[in-house]
């Protein structure tokens, strides 16, 4: 491995071990099933960075553990996916995450929206750990032998910060009338950017077996949804959906701040290793 | 008696089975289930075969460059570590000597099997220090991805807890 490939995130120069030779390294996905993967990647890596965030600024010291872990699990699905979507141009997870710019990430809205307080992290941690439970669930299923396999690990950890965030909201909205409204509040705000999830475009029709739908995810979502939300004595917001785009590079202003910070050493310094 | 001859693969399995985990040095890669093949080929080529507990488990690099040095060590220089996803690890491949060993260690290893699917009535966690059964989740992320964090009722000590995955 020569020196120019290393990553920026390798302890040992050339000898640390990466998703990339994880993924299937014989396997290399069409363009189509590279830019389905770095969806999937982006979404994990934008959000991971998002919940880093909050190490030594949660409420209490279990919740800095708590959201610290969740982070840590996205990064290692990030870092799968993007190696894996990586192969179809030759490009390593590490060019992915860091040289890319804002229109060159696939990621949902979502992800990118402002920590807020903690009620609106939990409020966005609601969304999208039901989401990628219910998708992980079926890309398991995918023909794309590598993406059912990173799913297949991914689910099973996506299933314990779900866990996290139901029970969580049934705290705050059952709670103090102030951790009531602050979780109303958290949801409220989150609830335009749950529709640009469920989506269809020409690229996951075209990959029928291999991607999942994301119109199918919505009736489980919603049923889950509205399950716990009865539990918890609130309501869905009627709320219209925002502009969407981020699957195809259309981003708010949030997501240049976020890339900012994420990307200024490995930019600064090209090849970088510590 | 008959005197078994140890293979290739034999030997070097059991040299990369010395290896223990950084986060929990009291198991090893093998009591974790964590190792999962070695091959050798025609050329000597060793590749040893690991699989990550969790998709982010920071423990990997550390391993992979672990199972390296101790082969060197025996004069195993052509070595490479890969690591699969599928299938997924489960606690169920961790063997009975490795969850005896987390207990004595003081983690309280998995209960029930993953294999299982959900157990929605949660199984109680035994204490590894007074073995009371009136024991309380504190919280479910605990100092790695893989450990709850516990607290006995009865002996009013915390302890980890390896979570069934």
């Amino acid at each position: 491995m020569s020196e120019s490939n290393a990553s920026a995130t390798r302890i040992t120069p050339g000898n640390a071990l990466r998703p990339e030779d994880i993924a299937a390294s014989d396997a290399k996905p069409s363009e189509a099933v590279g830019e389905y993967a770095l969806r999937l990647g982006d979404d994990a890596l934008i959000l991971a960075q998002r919940l880093g965030w909050w190490i030594s600024r949660a409420p209490e010291l279990e919740e800095d553990v708590a959201l610290g872990n969740i982070a840590l699990d996205q990064m290692g699905h990030a870092r799968s996916f993007l190696a894996y979507a990586g192969h179809a141009w030759g490009k390593t997870e590490d060019d992915l995450a860091y040289f890319r710019g804002e229109d060159e990430f696939r990621s949902s809205h979502l992800v990118e929206q402002p920590n807020g307080d903690f009620a609106r992290t939990i409020a966005r941690q609601l969304v999208i750990s039901q989401y990628q439970f219910t998708l992980y669930a079926r890309l398991m299923n995918s023909t794309d032998a590598t993406l059912a396999a990173i799913a297949a690990k991914a689910v099973k950890e996506v299933d314990y910060h779900r866990d996290h965030a139901r029970q969580w909201v049934l705290r705050l909205a059952l709670g103090t009338d102030e951790s009531r409204r602050r979780i109303i509040e958290g949801i409220l705000l989150t609830w335009p950017y749950v529709g640009e999830l469920f989506e269809d475009d020409d690229l996951v029709t075209g990959l029928d077996g291999v991607a999942v739908r994301p119109s199918d995810l919505r009736p489980a979502f919603d049923a889950d949804i509205e399950s716990l939300f009865a539990e918890a004595e609130l309501e869905v917001p009627a709320v219209p959906f925002a502009v969407g785009g981020g699957r195809h590079g259309r981003h708010s202003e949030h997501l240049g701040y976020i890339l900012a910070e994420m990307q200024v050493l490995a930019r600064e310094h090209p090849g970088a290793t510590w | 008696m008959v005197t078994a001859t140890l293979t290739l693969e034999q030997t070097v399995w059991e040299v990369a089975a010395t290896v223990a985990d950084p986060e929990i040095p009291v198991l090893t890669i093998e009591d974790l289930g964590v190792l999962r093949a070695v091959t050798i080929d025609d050329d000597g080529a060793i590749t040893v075969t690991i699989t990550p507990t969790y998709s982010g488990c920071p423990a990997m690099d550390a391993i992979r460059d672990d199972i390296i040095t101790a082969l060197a060590l025996q004069g195993h220089a052509n070595v490479q570590v890969n690591l699969v996803l599928s299938p997924a690890w489960t606690t169920d491949w961790m063997s009975a000597a490795g969850k005896a060993k987390l207990e004595e260690y003081g983690i309280a290893p998995p209960t029930g099997k993953a294999a299982a699917g959900k157990v929605s009535v949660g199984l109680s966690v035994k204490c590894p220090q007074c073995s009371s059964l009136n024991t309380r989740e504190l919280t479910r992320f605990g100092s790695t991805s893989c450990k709850a964090l516990y607290v006995c009722q009865d002996c009013r000590e915390p302890f980890d807890y390896f979570k069934v995955h």
